[in-house]
């Protein structure tokens, strides 16, 4: 390829810094990419454009070798993306900044800790590495936010900060995926400079950024349209204007678009507003102010809306349009002044007002789990439509929102475009006289934007429906009748879109929205200056230096530094979530206490009363050696079997005794004489209990009159059975548990967070981050699991001192022998589950995982109750291989036992072959790309 | 509060978890395998214990006490030297270890009364304790057997007379399968209430909703009435099919009182679950905080060991929950067979624990929707 439009740009290499050849991929039968073939100049500036799903991210992914490549060839600086080796080499040249704002950054991290993590992941020591932080930070502008976490960020200042981590090491390749969407017009030009100025300093590093903007991509080199995983065209913004003949890129990538996919597409066209139609207002705000603690989101907000007017709010993501539209319709009570519909002021509470209006807000918020005729017939409903006009109400919307054919479907199956007209029709489906809609064409292609548009239109024009919309397309904007430009919770300015470039003199809406936005901050931003750090590589021939061998720094090698990163980062980010802290730090003395007084197998203070028929000394002193042990307590006397019946049924009496007429009459004559007991057997274990406990007295008992009545010499029995209970003389379960619970604890809790640490990576997407950069799975995996062991150590200790302090359960062996075997024991738990990590995907399935992977084992096959050596099958087969088994061995030897290491090595051996054979389990398991 | 707005909601609410397989696929499972398996896998007190003999004395009833002991309650006992014993109980290999000492046999038929040493690994609570009285009467029975060929043993003038009710051969599957019946409503109607509220939030829905003529109110009531009703349904299921039915547990009292009974404690819990998804947040969340609230409720409200043996103070903080009032009717009725006139406390209990808990956590999810 040689394209012409070279001429201007930095005296680029002719090579190609992307080759993609026949490359498809696919999310399950979802077809991503299809054949794509395409070569992607070296040391331009180019773009993808085309709406959300066409493609662009996934080619992106592919490119960065963030993701397993299916089918086809991708070749990158000069190598094979399919071939591990070259990926380790080029990756320190890649940045990929991933789609969704900061998505690869850590919320609960400041700006400077954030960068930071990224300078230790690419080995950069801490000299370096501050001085190219205070570079980034000044040149983006962010130096005097680097203490504030990332989650509390602008859009825009988000986007200036995950730039930041992608060059903090000179890449040659820049991968931006999207970086602009949702960011006001201002930052986005801000964020364009800065990366003219990088490409200024580093000439020759390519750049390529997927885009919705088609303003934005008019100013890139080349570009690159994709539509339904294809390529429609590739070239420079003049030639595709060219080819097909439009005026501007949005036009030209319609008509790019197939033939079927146009059919019946128009320009918007909006006519005018009816002169003097202004007569009655339907919204109005006085001076609206919103206020979160010290934040104040909306700021003194005013306007008139009249009816049948389509009025658009212009700003960037959290600017404060959705709390301004939300106090509009009585989601939110204002802090101060008054919102008023229809004239009558908003009232959260009155239900009446909502019934004439339609909301749509600004993510697809109807239920997925309902079809199309469902959702519209729920709404229906609780819109209190007659329930015999519904289905014809339904079926008028069907028809107006074109959407007869798919009444069935379920909304997940449709497009986005498809989804958005449905939103439509569920907040038309009331017949409101307003609408109000939170950026209802995000993400939407440009042709079923224009079709939106058009039904706002009519619904203006024919309906008389006032139309309150919020946007950040400027060419959405310039359709509406007037539009508010928003910043930082305070309106700029609100007119007709014609008089505000008129009053500013520009050229178009989104420069005079940026002459508005310097003027509301005061200074016109300063264009930020070049970063002053040379490359390290010479720039000219940067293709030359892919093509020969590349020295690499140490990418395969084993890096402590880059460790050491993910340890420091997991433990702030551990720090920041207070509930998962608390589960950490408290959650096991919780589970311990619970365990330790609830699964008590002491059986005491039953209850238990008598009826007792005979009432002489002889009964009395029976029953009293009943109630004197310390087992029972006796209860009020029964009085007839229909008490007896009643107090047992009710579960007030445990034990009920019935000593029968002429008792001591009959005993002292040597007659046969019965004693009835009858126990509670609802609960079997504490049946079996009470029996054994009633037994015992009842002998003892008849020993005691044995010797009363014929001496000393009749309790001599045939031989002596000597009890000697070991380890634990009072028979006390918490002696008993105690040390049992604390390996179980220390496994499912370690266990449990070291998977979530994963796993929530996955979740949240910053997992990427280990995707594409030189981390290494054994630093990734050993860098995690360090906090955990010392949280579970920590916890460790505490249980121990619970069991120890609060269950009083004596500790006679030797403390270092146990807590060596718990730091092995706790090293296993988090690398199991590290290993578990590696086939979960949800935070959700791993959780309730976990808890069954790690708790059966333990409860049931570790010993616990049942020693090991009476299992039999699985059971013990798992038993003798779990962990567990061998740490109970040594808890119970230590805390009871009064063993130490010599007596004790033979339980050692498993737990030390343990931690290497998991440590490479999960290296082996993890993947370093997305599949 | 409109009864229309609350029934349609609810019927939104069933026919989103229908859609949803896995929630499905727990509530069957849990109403029945689990249930099922639970009860029938509910461990015997002494099953295949550990033991060792040292036998010093190697006489003809020495013998006869080593060949008492056999599968399934005990292992074959292992014959060791007084030296190995220690040793191999501080390993942990054996829980029992009986030491027969030299002439035993001798001194028992001159009626010198000799002594049988029999160490008991007492960390192992549930062996050491009904397996001391196992072996305990297995050593005597053979003894006296042997004996008896050489005397006859004299008669005690007083004897006693034990009766199970309600469980008359103490059937420890009764009990697990109710107690798993028990605490699967409690997991359950937590979980589907709470995960139905994150649900709508995640998909911002919930937002959605508040913008319609329907009040906090509602949209809370119809959660509890939609996902208590399939709570409700899948135990009358269980109970009937999978209790009665495959495992043939006899149901003593009444089937409708114990439902009216469930009803109010899906009340309680069901709006327990609302107030632990306004804390969390997230699913993730909610799954941690689930597991640090539901195990002590399960645990300390007696359904699994009794009540009577926890320390005073659980005893009386547990009355704030509604398990225990739920665990002492469902026990009074599904196996003493109690009717109104016994449980009524238990059903106001609930019934104004649950009062108190709609209340706040309508409270906590109107301060959530803001």
């Amino acid at each position: 390829m040689s394209p012409s439009e070279e001429a201007g740009t930095p005296p680029a290499p002719v090579r190609s810094v992307v080759s993609v050849q026949a490359v498809s991929l696919s999310y399950g039968k979802t077809r991503a990419l299809d054949a794509v073939s395409l070569d992607i100049p070296a040391g331009r500036m180019v773009g993808l454009i085309g709406p959300d799903g066409v493609g662009k991210s996934s080619l992106l992914s592919l490119i960065a070798g963030a993701r397993v490549i299916q089918q086809g060839q991708v070749e990158v600086l000069g190598g094979d993306m399919a071939d591990a080796r070259h990926r380790r080499i080029t990756c320190p040249k890649i940045a990929y900044m991933p789609q969704g704002l900061g998505k690869n950054l850590y919320p609960t991290l400041s700006v400077f800790e954030n960068v930071d993590f990224f300078g230790r992941l690419f080995g950069q020591g801490r000299a370096e590495r501050e001085r190219r932080i205070g570079e980034l930070l000044e040149s983006t502008g962010l130096a005097p936010f680097a203490d504030r976490p990332a989650g509390k960020l602008s859009g825009g200042m988000k986007q200036k900060l995950g730039l930041c981590c992608a060059l903090i090491h000179d890449p040659d390749l820049l991968i931006l995926d999207e970086p602009t969407t949702g960011v006001d017009p201002l930052s986005r030009r801000q964020f364009w400079e800065l990366i003219e100025t990088i490409r200024a300093g580093r000439r020759g590093m390519s750049v390529i950024v997927a885009t919705a903007y088609m303003e934005e991509a008019a100013r890139f080199d080349w570009l690159v349209a994709m539509d339904a995983g294809k390529v429609l065209a590739t070239g420079a913004p003049a030639d595709l204007l060219a080819k097909t003949g439009a005026a501007n890129l949005d036009a030209a990538f319609i008509a790019l678009l197939p033939e079927e996919q146009r059919a019946g597409h128009q320009e918007v066209v909006i006519p005018p507003r009816p002169e003097g139609a202004d007569g009655e207002i339907a919204i109005e705000a006085e001076h609206l102010t919103m206020r979160f603690g010290d934040f104040t989101a909306v700021d003194d907000v005013s306007f008139r809306i009249a009816r049948g007017e389509i009025f658009g709010f212009l700003g960037s993501n959290g600017c404060g349009k959705t709390t301004t539209m939300k106090m509009l319709t009585g989601l939110l009570p204002a802090t101060e002044g008054k919102a008023r519909l229809f004239g009558q002021e908003v009232d959260p509470d009155d239900l009446a007002v909502r019934r004439r209006v339609g909301y749509m807000s600004q993510a697809f918020s109807l239920y997925t789990e309902l079809t199309v005729r469902q959702n519209l017939d729920l709404h229906a409903r609780l819109f209190r439509l007659e329930p015999q006009a519904i289905p014809a109400r339904i079926a008028e919307m069907a028809q107006r929102f074109d959407l007869a054919d798919m009444m069935d479907a379920l909304p997940d199956a449709l497009p986005l475009g498809i989804r958005q007209r449905l939103s439509l029709a569920v907040a038309m489906i009331h017949a409101p006289d307003m609408l109000i809609l939170d950026e209802p064409t995000s993400g939407v292609d440009p042709i079923a934007r224009d079709g939106f548009w058009q039904i706002l239109s009519d619904l203006s024009r024919k309906d008389n429906v006032t139309i309150f919309v919020s946007t950040h397309f400027m060419n959405e904007a310039a359709l509406c009748d007037r539009i508010s430009l928003m910043h930082a919770g305070k309106v700029l300015v609100s007119d007709r879109p014609a008089a505000i470039i008129e009053t500013r003199g520009a050229k178009d809406l989104e420069e005079a929205f940026i002459a508005y936005l310097e003027g509301a901050i005061g200074t016109k931003a300063a264009p930020a200056a070049p970063p002053e750090h040379q490359p390290v590589s010479a720039t000219s021939d940067l293709v030359e230096e892919w093509a020969g061998k590349v020295a690499t720094d140490g990418g395969t090698k084993f890096s402590l530094r880059r460790m050491f990163a993910y340890t420091r980062r997991e433990a702030l980010e551990l720090r920041r979530d207070p509930i998962r802290a608390a589960l950490a730090i408290l959650g096991s003395v919780l589970l311990m206490l619970v365990v330790g007084y609830g699964i008590n197998l002491d059986v005491e203070n039953l209850s238990f009363a008598v009826l007792d028929r005979d009432d002489t000394t002889v009964s009395r002193d029976y029953v009293l050696q009943i109630a004197g042990s310390r087992y029972f307590t006796q209860k009020a006397p029964i009085t007839d079997y229909a008490d007896l019946d009643r107090r047992m049924r009710s579960g007030e009496l445990s034990l009920a005794i019935e000593i029968p007429p002429g008792f001591a009459r009959d005993a002292a004559h040597g007659r046969k004489v019965q004693v009835a007991a009858w126990i509670d057997g609802a609960m079997p274990v504490r049946a079996e209990t009470v029996q054994g406990y009633v037994q015992g007295i009842h002998a003892s008992w008849l020993t005691q009159k044995a010797r009363e009545l014929y001496g000393k010499s009749a309790t001599v029995g045939d031989f002596q059975l000597q009890i000697r209970y070991r380890y634990n003389p009072g028979v006390e379960s918490l002696v008993a548990m105690a040390p049992a619970v604390i390996p179980l604890l220390l496994m499912m809790i370690p266990a449990m967070l070291a998977v979530l640490s994963v796993v929530r990576e996955k979740e949240l997407g910053s997992i990427i981050n280990f995707y594409v950069t030189p981390v290494t799975r054994l630093e990734f995996l050993v860098g995690k699991q360090l906090p955990y062991v010392a949280l579970a150590m920590l916890n460790f200790l505490m249980l121990t001192a619970v069991a120890v302090f609060i269950f009083r359960v004596p500790f006679t062996g030797s403390f270092l022998t146990f807590t060596f075997g718990a730091l092995l024991y706790v090293i296993i738990a988090t690398g199991m589950g590290l290993v578990i990590s590696t086939f979960m995907s949800s935070q959700i399935a791993a959780i309730f995982g976990t808890s069954l992977i790690t708790l059966i084992p333990a409860v049931q096959f570790s010993g616990m109750t049942d020693p090991v050596s009476s299992l039999q099958g699985a059971g013990a087969f798992i038993g003798r291989i779990y962990p567990t088994t061998y740490f109970m061995v040594i808890a119970r030897g230590t805390f009871s036992k009064a063993l130490d290491f010599a007596d004790l090595w033979s339980a050692f051996v498993p737990l030390l072959i343990t931690v290497p054979v998991l440590l490479c389990l999960g290296a082996v398991l993890l993947k370093k790309q997305a599949t | 509060m409109r009864a229309a707005n609350v029934l349609q909601l609810g019927i939104k609410e069933l026919r989103g978890l229908v859609r949803d397989p896995v929630l499905m696929f727990l509530i069957v499972y849990a109403f029945t395998v689990s249930i099922y398996t639970a009860s029938r896998a509910m461990p015997e007190t002494l099953n295949r214990a550990a033991i060792a003999i040292v036998d010093e004395d190697q006489s003809p009833v020495s013998v006869r006490i080593s060949t008492a002991f056999y599968p399934p309650y005990f292992t074959p006992p292992q014959l060791i030297t007084p030296q190995e014993m220690d040793a191999r109980m501080d390993a942990g290999l054996d829980t029992f270890a009986l030491d027969i000492p030299p002439d035993f046999q001798r001194d028992l038929l001159a009626g010198r009364a000799p002594t049988i040493q029999l160490n008991i690994d007492a960390t192992r609570m549930t062996q050491a304790f009904t397996g001391g009285g196992y072996v305990q009467s297995i050593v005597s029975s053979e003894v006296s057997e042997f004996l008896n060929r050489y005397r006859r043993a004299s008669d005690v003038p007083v004897d006693l007379v034990l009766r199970s009710r309600f469980n008359a051969e103490l059937n420890k599957s009764w009990f697990g399968a109710i107690t798993n019946v028990i605490s699967h409503i409690t997991m359950l109607s937590i979980i589907l209430t709470g995960a139905a509220l994150i649900r709508e939030r995640e998909h911002g829905t919930i937002e959605h909703l508040l913008v319609m003529p329907v009040t906090p109110t509602e949209i809370m009531v119809s959660k509890i009435w939609s996902m208590g009703l399939v709570v409700l349904v899948a135990t009358s299921f269980s109970l009937t099919v999978v209790v009665q039915g495959f495992l043939a547990v006899p149901i003593q009292g009444s089937l409708a009182l114990f439902l009216a009974g469930t009803a109010l404690q899906l009340f309680a819990t069901t709006s327990l679950g609302i107030f632990l998804a306004t804390v969390a947040g997230s699913m993730p969340q909610f799954g941690l905080l689930l597991m640090m609230v539901l195990l002590p409720l399960q645990v300390l409200s007696g359904g699994v060991t009794p009540r009577e043996s926890m320390p005073e103070i659980i005893q009386v903080i547990m009355y704030a929950a509604p398990n225990t009032h739920f665990v002492m009717l469902a026990q009074a009725i599904l196996f003493r067979g109690a009717g109104l006139d016994v449980v009524w406390p238990q059903l106001l209990a609930l019934a104004g624990i649950g009062t108190v808990l709609f209340l706040f956590s309508l409270q906590r999810f109107r301060a959530f929707l803001r």
